[in-house]
């Protein structure tokens, strides 16, 4: 039997670019460059692994943004994927972790599959709990913040290295699993790969092919509201000295000053 | 007065200061009610009242420990439905984040994670985040359900403020999705006795200009003259020089200590990002180029194998 893992990409703002909000307090894509979140690689990177391991695999991206996400599917897919799917829908624009989370859930469940896998968080939301999320919202089991994954015989196993211990961890699948930045370096997308991701297939849905309404995604359908957003001020500029021997002891003196010591 | 549930983060009944902060902000809009679960759960209950909290429920069951973050997800869930409390609180941790996540879910809740700040809105509480890498402060609300709120460490100072603190025994029953996740063995950490690296009220950290895993013995010098916590970015902890456990960062610990001295770090926006809210930033660099003289409020251009053993020095000389 084939073993059908989606992998969830986001598609973020780059985050040594100039990043900021728009007016509508969402995130302004258009000053910005857009790519595929750097730590979506590692899972895009575990699921061709698994998949190389099995039998029988295939491995479908799936993202929920806007027609310029199509990259980060594009980048996914010149690493090996073999196919996208693509949720893109101008009533989504603006939504939470709700809303989004339950427009993949739909998105994933549309699309089959025996494995969901997840990067640890995005660069941008940055928040981490979106692959708990869809465990919930899919009824499966979580494997989560994984730093090794492993599946085989229909089980999924894997360290996870939490704040007071480690933890190794097993479930069946059907399971949603999300991978850290210490899984294992992603691969870089070939020549060969980037060709051949030209010709992959890329599915495009919106909210009626998935069930949903207006209501239930968007700035509307979000069940929190960002009332302002404000640039930080820059830090004035500190004191800055060259250490000519005494760089030690006028440091020291600066923590002193501060009543650090 | 309207109860606010407190999740309460602690090993074996030794309560963690991010809980303590909590209820600090947790008295802002309301009246502190704490959950703690598992091993040791009742033990916490007495500085928790000493620190508002009026009632503590308590549930110890083997699911906390055996089963992946699904049972505490169930046993919150049963406070909230005994409390029908106005908030719930959580301090963000990487699973305390995941357990407050799905129980917004369950609860049908709006979520905000990692608010540096919290309080009371004509709306009900108004967090304050910082985003992108703490370039951007915002301000948010949930404007559905019961708002769940999920609080960065170092968030608020911990206030004594005496309560009952009476200890009520939850009840609690799994349901097959609790059982979904099994922990097949647990290896702890071993304590290096220094601070927690996110609680802690000063960080040291050492990057690759650090240059040698047996060169951090003068990056933990200097942090345990002064009493503080060692951190590494991630080129220091991908060079295999310090635990992972120990990264700050994007992808490592988020940390907001009134002073952070960063030594051979370049200050990379990923680095940034975990240590930008920090109220005092110092660095020892010896590029006067490196964007985190950018951030700082002292700076010494210098070689770290010059300064840093004689700032030690100073500091032990000082503290006499
Ligand atoms: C600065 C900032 C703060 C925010 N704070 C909040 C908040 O407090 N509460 C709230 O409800 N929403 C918040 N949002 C919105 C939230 O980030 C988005 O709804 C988002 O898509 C889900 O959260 P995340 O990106 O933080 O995901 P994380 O939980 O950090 O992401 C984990 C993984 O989920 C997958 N994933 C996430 N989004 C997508 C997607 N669109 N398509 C495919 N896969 C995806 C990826 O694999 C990713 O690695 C915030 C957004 C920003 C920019
Ligand atoms: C998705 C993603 C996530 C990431 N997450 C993190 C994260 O969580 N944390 C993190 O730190 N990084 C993270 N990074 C990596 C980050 O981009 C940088 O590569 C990293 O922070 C660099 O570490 P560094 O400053 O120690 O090294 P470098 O950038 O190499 O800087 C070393 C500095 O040391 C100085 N130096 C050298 N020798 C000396 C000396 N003798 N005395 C004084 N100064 C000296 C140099 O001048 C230089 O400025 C992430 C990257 C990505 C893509």
């Amino acid at each position: 039997m084939s073993l059908r893992i989606v992998v969830c990409v986001k598609y973020v703002p780059d985050a040594t670019g100039d990043r900021k909000f728009a007016d509508d307090l969402t995130v302004d894509r258009e000053d910005v460059d857009g790519l595929l979140s750097e730590l979506d690689e590692y899972a895009v990177e575990q699921a061709l692994q698994i998949a190389e391991e099995a039998d029988d695999a295939e491995v479908t991206v799936l993202t929920v943004g806007p027609e310029d996400a199509r990259d980060a599917l594009r980048k996914a897919l010149s690493m090996g994927a073999d196919k996208a799917v693509h949720v893109d829908d101008e009533s989504i624009h603006g939504s939470d972790v709700m809303a989004t989370s339950l427009v993949l859930a739909k998105a994933i469940e549309k699309t089959g599959y025996d494995l969901v896998i997840a990067g640890m968080a995005s660069t941008d939301g940055t928040m981490g709990v979106l692959p708990a999320i869809l465990a919930e919202r899919l009824g499966v089991p979580q494997v989560t913040l994984l730093s090794e994954v492993k599946v085989e015989d229909g089980k999924v196993t894997g360290r996870r290295d939490g704040d007071t211990a480690s933890e190794q961890l097993e479930a069946s699948l059907p399971a949603v699993v999300s991978v850290t930045d210490q899984s294992g370096e992603a691969r870089y997308p070939s020549f060969k790969g980037i060709m051949a991701a030209k010709k992959k297939p890329v599915e495009e849905l919106e909210l009626d092919d998935l069930g949903l309404d207006e209501g239930e995604v968007g700035l509307e359908g979000s069940w929190t509201a960002v009332d302002s957003a404000d640039e930080r001020p820059a830090r004035t500029a500190g004191t800055i000295v060259k250490d000519e021997g005494e760089g030690g002891k006028q440091l020291a003196e600066f923590l002193a000053s501060q009543k650090f010591i | 007065m309207a109860e606010i549930l407190v999740y309460v983060d602690h090993v074996d009944g030794a309560v963690r200061k991010p809980t303590l902060e909590l209820l600090t902000l947790a008295r802002r809009i309301g009246e502190p009610v704490a959950v703690a679960l598992g091993n040791g759960a009742a033990d916490t209950a007495a500085v928790l009242g000493e620190h508002g909290a009026v009632r503590v429920l308590t549930a110890e069951a083997a699911e906390f420990a055996d089963y992946l973050v699904v049972p505490k997800v169930e046993a919150l869930q049963a406070a909230y439905e005994a409390v029908s409390p106005a908030a719930v609180l959580v301090p963000s941790s990487a699973e305390n984040k995941e357990i407050a996540a799905r129980l917004a879910v369950r609860i049908g809740s709006g979520i905000i994670t990692d608010a540096v700040d919290l309080e009371a809105g004509a709306e009900g509480p108004v967090a304050t985040q910082s985003a992108f890498a703490a370039s951007y402060t915002t301000k948010s609300r949930v404007s559905k359900g019961t708002p769940v709120i999920t609080v960065k460490p170092n968030s608020a100072p911990v206030e004594a403020a005496p309560a009952a603190g009476a200890v009520e025994a939850l009840a609690v029953t799994f349901s097959e999705k609790a059982h979904g996740t099994k922990v097949t063995s647990r290896t702890a950490r071993e304590s290096t006795g220094r601070p927690e690296l996110t609680e802690a009220a000063i960080v040291v950290s050492g990057g690759r200009g650090v240059n040698g895993a047996e060169n951090f013995a003068i990056i933990e010098a200097l942090a345990d003259s002064l009493g503080a916590a060692v951190g590494a970015s991630r080129a220091a902890v991908d060079a295999g020089w310090y635990p992972h456990s120990n990264q700050v960062g994007q992808t490592g610990k988020s940390v907001s200590p009134q002073l952070y001295i960063a030594a051979g770090i370049s200050g990379a926006i990923q680095h940034r990002a975990g240590m930008q809210t920090s109220k005092t930033i110092v660095a020892i660099n010896k590029d006067a180029e490196a964007p985190i003289f950018d951030l700082v409020d002292y700076g010494v251009v210098g070689d770290l194998f010059d300064v840093v053993p004689v700032l030690t020095q100073e500091v032990q000389a000082r503290k006499g």
